[in-house]
Parts: structure tokens; C-alpha cells; sequence
């Protein structure tokens, strides 16, 4: 007889409950696996996002045992060793429906955050030249690699406490912008995410460092960006 | 708050604990090795009245704690009472006085 995963789903919107299936258990089943076996067998109605199933795209990211991760990334051998499964949506984030939020307020932090490059060249310009072993460039490598899946967002004690925090990804996004010389906002920037909603209001718990999928450290990141707000700080450039 | 307020609290929190860290250890340190010749109001007395370092010691332990907790305060007001705001700020610096007039009432008693 085929093994079978009891799974719990979300169902619904914030005032929704978990509803369970039992779902054959497979080789090699990935979390993302067992969601689409319960829309397309189970019950259609199931409300979930994904694309690229890979591990590129970052839109599977939901809550598995507790704690947000990509779906398609994470295989039920390794997360479900005893064959339950509680799914729900990321966390800090408004459901939508069922495993479904809705990412706006995630994205327009980025904007508030000023995570966007502000040119200093135009086309007629010469290229820059950067040392790919400067210290600016290799602590823009490390933040780099960033997809924007939330994973982060939904780790993060300080988000859920403060509503306003910018939250890891938007302030790892601004930290590659303010060591980038070809970048030509960085006062503003730092402005834009020094103070209360900002990096100042991290507690560097490293949630966010621990559950990002593609093990970047935005606690790094935040630490980075109180430095440098201290530093523009005590200049009177901020 | 703005940007450079938020930022110069920030500063002046981290400086403030790492002259605690300091004046906690000595302090530690001084109760642990005063007790080995026993523990009495009398001797601690002896040893702190009219002495210009324990008083400046103290003091500077004082001044770093009234800096460091309304710092703190106001941020767990905010993240756990939800309470922010003009008021919070206003409650949270009356506190930080507090603590400075009652430390230096101590330092007074135990140093004069």
C-alpha cells in the first residue's frame, strides 16, 4: 500500500482554516508537488502561485511546518520527515486566497527603500571600470543574487512587530545600490533607510539570514547600512 | 523621527553599551572580590566616601544607563505596545531623566 502524506492547507482568507487532504506519498516530492496533486485531483478550487518550478522565479515561497520556504525547492523527505505537512501562506504578508498573498506592500518597500539604480552616465559615456575585488564590489556579490521570493520577509520578527519596516530585502537591495559607484542617489538612499522603518529598527535575529533560499545574509546587509547611515550620520550628510 | 535623529539615537545607544559592558564588569568584578573580606554597609562606605574615582566611575555608569534605556524603552513601546509617537518619545526621555536624578542622588549618598 502507497504511503499517503496528511497534509493540512490553508483555506480561505486572514479568518480561513486548514483543511486537511491525504495525498500519496511519491519519490523524490517536492512540497510544491503535493500542492499541485491536491488542486488537480483533490479539490480545483485550491488557490496557489508558481512558474518556473526550479528554484528561479520565487513565486511558490509559502509556510511549510512553520516556516517559509520555496516549495519547489523543498523536497517532503527533508521537511516532513513523519509524513505531515501544514502549508500555508508566507507570513507579514495579506492572503489573497488560500496560498495566495498579495505582494504589493513587499514590492513598494523596495521603492520606499529607494532600491531602484539611479544613473550618473548616459549611453555616450565610456563604460565603468570596477575592480571585481574591491571592497564595495565583492559586498555587492554577497547581496547580489537576491530574487525578491519574500522568503525573507515573512522570517522576519521586526516586520511582523513594526508594520512599516522596510524589511530584509528591500534594505539588501538599497546596501548593493550604496556600494555601487556608478550610483548617483546614495544620500538619499541612506536617508530613505536610516531611522525607525529602516535599518536602525533591526534587531539582527538573522531570520532572514537563516531561511534565504539562496543563502544570502541581508542582517549583513542592514549591519552594512548602519554603518554607513552612522558614518553619513556624524559628517552631516544625512 | 527624522532620518539623522533616528540615526544619532542609534549611535548613542551603541556607545552607551559599550561603556556599560565596561563599567558592569568592573562592577561585578569590585562586589565579588569586596565581599571576600565581608560585606558591610560600614565598608563600603569607607571605601566609597570622599573618593573622586568611585564617584566618577560611577557617574559615568550612571550617565551611560540614562542614555541607553529610554533608547531601548522606545522601541519596545513601540514593537509591543504599539505605542509611538510624540508622547511615547516625550514618556520615554521623562524616564531617562528619571534614572539620571535617581543615580546621582545614589552616587551622592554613597560618595560624599
Amino acid at each position: 500500500m502507497t504511503a499517503q502524506l496528511q497534509v493540512r492547507v490553508w483555506r480561505g482568507g486572514a479568518d480561513g482554516r486548514f483543511q486537511s487532504f491525504d495525498v500519496p506519498r511519491r519519490d523524490a516530492q517536492t512540497v510544491l508537488d503535493v500542492v499541485t496533486y491536491i488542486q488537480r485531483r483533490l479539490d480545483p478550487t485550491l488557490a496557489y502561485r508558481f512558474a518556473c518550478r526550479v528554484g528561479m522565479c520565487g513565486s511558490c515561497a509559502m509556510t511549510v511546518n512553520g516556516r517559509p520556504r520555496w516549495t519547489c525547492r523543498s523536497h517532503v523527505a527533508k521537511v516532513a520527515p513523519e509524513n505531515r505537512l501544514e502549508i500555508a501562506p508566507l507570513a507579514n504578508l495579506p492572503i489573497v486566497r488560500d496560498l495566495v498573498t498579495d505582494m504589493r506592500e513587499f514590492f513598494d518597500k523596495a521603492m520606499r527603500a529607494r532600491a531602484q539604480f539611479q544613473p550618473t552616465r548616459t549611453r555616450r559615456d565610456d563604460l565603468a571600470r570596477i575592480d571585481p575585488a574591491s571592497p564595495s564590489r565583492r559586498a555587492i556579490d554577497r547581496a547580489i543574487e537576491c530574487i525578491g521570493c519574500g522568503v525573507c520577509y515573512a522570517a522576519c520578527d521586526v516586520v511582523a512587530w513594526n508594520r512599516d519596516y522596510l524589511g530584509p530585502a528591500a534594505l539588501n537591495r538599497a546596501w548593493t545600490l550604496v556600494n555601487d559607484p556608478r550610483d548617483g542617489a546614495r544620500r538619499e538612499r541612506l536617508a530613505a533607510v536610516a531611522g525607525d522603518a529602516g535599518c536602525h529598527a533591526c534587531h539582527t535575529h538573522e531570520s532572514c539570514s537563516a531561511r534565504c533560499p539562496m543563502h544570502i545574509a541581508p542582517t549583513a546587509s542592514i549591519a552594512g547600512l548602519k554603518r554607513a547611515t552612522a558614518i553619513a550620520a556624524l559628517r552631516g550628510e544625512l | 523621527m527624522s532620518a539623522p535623529l533616528a540615526t544619532r539615537l542609534w549611535l548613542a545607544q551603541r556607545a552607551s553599551a559599550a561603556v556599560l559592558a565596561l563599567c558592569v564588569a568592573v562592577h561585578l568584578a569590585t562586589m565579588i572580590t569586596a565581599v571576600r573580606g565581608g560585606l558591610s554597609a560600614t565598608e563600603i562606605l569607607n571605601r566609597t566616601r570622599g573618593s573622586l574615582g568611585w564617584a566618577t566611575f560611577y557617574g559615568l555608569f550612571v550617565l551611560a544607563v540614562s542614555i541607553h534605556v529610554p533608547i531601548g524603552l522606545r522601541t519596545v513601546a513601540a514593537e509591543w505596545l504599539g505605542w509611538r509617537g510624540g508622547r511615547a518619545d516625550a514618556a520615554c526621555a521623562v524616564f531617562g531623566i528619571a534614572l539620571l536624578l535617581l543615580g546621582a542622588l545614589a552616587i551622592a549618598a554613597v560618595t560624599r
